[in-house]
């Protein structure tokens, strides 16, 4: 009856997923992410799906690669401990090629560490999801309404480049009630999958998937195909958003939950005449590059606020080609920075100085 | 709602939790004894004990899990809460987890309740809520809780919101649905909860307008 509907961040990710046409869950329940697999529980029986608590999250991204062998769209989710143990099987993915969404809701860490929200996965998601060469796309959504955007573009980058796309939020994102138009969501048709393992019907070929590959000149030909399509990726899909760029001299770097605590900063910060911006990072691989490295031309500082010991920052001083200093305001371990301990940063770098 | 006992049960999210601060609040102005108790199971998050300080300040006993809010994600339930069906002298109100799995815990209380027979169970609806946009949904869910627990409900609260967005059309909106959740199960619509903000937008054209001082999470 109502066009918008008050939903939390994992479970607009949830229905997100199902308007994409998933109809494959796999997962291992982790708190602060349970709700999604809780929505897709109740959802995926009445809609002729299947949610399968698996024994583990190793179990659960083993079925995601079995079902994303046959073409169908496919997603797990969990937190930080839970992604850790997924790691292998998001390395055999991208070694067979295959597409897939999974969804990482941070929570402190490392080691157990705690259920309240965190950004400190940034290296494992843009860096090292696991062994070998390989990159996911990684989408960092800041409200309720991109969490659910960005499930439906996740599954679409998946399917297009034959690999993991990764929803990389936190508790607050996961936990956070919001409005969200679900209506607005436009899912574009998913590509033919001719690779897919669907029965030959003794009409063609045998598709086989597969990472194992022991000629290594082969191997060393799948890898430098799999980077050609990284660089084309690069350099066609990047998303990032600009907040009072235009005449800036300090520019916040923040994604996710990080950036929203930055824009009341910056609005604070505006009244008091400091000019002040951000460039909020919307893929964090592909890494918006190409915009910060103009930014490091017209503005004096940067300043990357983080939920983590300072992970991003290193994107941006390498962005920046450290032409202009790179500052950090973080909090860690499940506590976030507050809009003051931000403005407070902004005001020193305004003055010139460090953090 | 004049009965001793009042137990909120809901979808998560519907807005249980608000309720019950704000009506154990209200409860304390005519009865001086009066407990609340934050039975949650499920979530770690979002709970009574969040208002706690105020709670205490207004002379309301808070019955809650030891581990409520200590991160520890267990699903523990305190040892006091018998004293919600022993103790007879108290109003008591009692915020149940969302869902079935939130209901589940009302099992081991639900014969004592069902023995004293003084009680209302209200269902917390929310029409902008995904899973309960329409009154057969919500029935749904109702039908749900009520196996789990092995209680039937007496009674709805529409508390129809969309957070921090909501308009008093938004709220007026959702007294049709309301009003089909309450024809197709036979009970009434007790009170429509709204935020306070829009209580001079609402006043008069809604009956029984309960106004919600909105419960903020400290830390």
């Amino acid at each position: 009856m109502a066009d918008k509907v008050l939903m939390k961040g994992n479970e607009a990710i949830a229905e997100a997923a199902i308007h994409a046409g998933c109809r494959h869950y796999f997962g291992y329940p982790i708190t602060p992410q349970t709700e999604i697999a809780a929505y897709m529980a109740k959802k995926m029986p009445k809609i002729g799906g299947t949610f399968l608590q698996a024994e583990s999250e190793i179990a659960a991204i083993n079925m995601v690669y079995g079902v994303a062998s046959t073409g169908y769209r496919v997603m797990t989710s969990s937190s930080s401990p839970g992604i850790a143990l997924k790691s292998e099987g998001l390395s055999y993915l991208a070694g067979s090629d295959l597409p897939a969404l999974v969804v990482n809701v941070q929570r402190g860490g490392p080691g157990l560490g705690g259920i309240q929200p965190s950004q400190s996965d940034y290296f494992q998601a843009t860096k090292a999801g696991g062994h070998g060469d390989f990159r996911m796309i990684v989408l960092a959504p800041a409200s309720v309404q991109e969490m659910a955007e960005l499930t439906v573009k996740g599954f679409e980058l998946a399917d297009t480049y034959r690999m993991t796309a990764m929803i990389l939020a936190d508790g607050t994102m996961g936990q956070m009630m919001e409005p969200v138009a679900l209506d607005d969501l436009v899912v574009k048709p998913a590509p033919e999958k001719p690779w897919a393992i669907t029965g030959t019907k003794m009409q063609r070929p045998h598709n086989i998937v597969n990472s194992l590959s022991l000629v290594p000149e082969e191997l060393e030909q799948f890898n430098f195909a799999r980077y050609e399509r990284y660089r084309y990726i690069e350099e066609n899909e990047v998303l990032y958003e600009e907040y009072m760029m235009d005449d800036a001299e300090i520019c916040i770097a923040a994604f996710g939950i990080a950036a929203r605590v930055s824009k009341n900063a910056i609005n604070e910060a505006r009244k008091q005449g400091i000019k002040v911006g951000m460039i909020r990072p919307i893929t964090l691989w592909p890494f918006p590059k190409e915009v910060f490295r103009r930014a490091a031309d017209k503005v004096n500082s940067f300043i990357s606020v983080e939920l983590s010991m300072g992970q991003m920052i290193e994107d941006v001083r390498l962005a920046t080609e450290c032409k202009k200093p790179v500052t950090l305001c973080n909090r860690a371990g499940g506590m976030i920075p507050s809009p003051e301990q931000v403005l407070e940063a902004i005001k020193k770098a305004a003055k010139g100085g460090e953090n | 709602m004049n009965k001793r006992v009042l137990l909120l049960c809901g979808h998560y999210g519907s807005g249980k939790t608000n309720i019950a601060v704000n009506l154990a609040q209200a409860i304390k102005r005519e009865y001086p004894t009066v407990t609340l108790a934050d039975l949650d199971i499920v979530n770690p998050y979002f709970r009574s004990k969040d208002s706690a300080a105020e709670l205490e300040e207004a002379g309301i006993r808070l019955i809650c899990s030891n581990y409520a809010n200590s991160n520890v994600d267990i699903p523990a339930l305190p040892p006091d809460l018998y004293a919600l069906t022993d103790d007879r002298r108290m109003r008591a109100i009692i915020d149940v987890g969302g869902d079935d799995r939130g209901a589940l815990v009302l099992g081991r209380l639900a014969p004592a309740i069902l023995a004293e027979n003084d009680y209302e169970m209200l269902m917390v609806i929310n029409c902008y809520r995904p899973l309960t946009r329409d009154a057969i949904s919500t029935l749904e869910v109702m039908r749900e809780i009520e196996t789990a627990c092995g209680m039937r409900f007496t009674a709805l609260v529409n508390n129809s919101n969309l957070g921090v967005e909501t308009t008093a059309e938004d709220v007026l909106r959702s007294v049709s649905y309301a009003n089909e959740v309450a024809a197709m199960s036979g009970l009434p619509v007790v009170m429509t909860t709204a935020d306070q903000k829009l209580q001079c937008e609402l006043e008069g054209k809604i009956p029984d307008l309960f106004p919600l001082e909105l419960q903020k999470k400290i830390q």
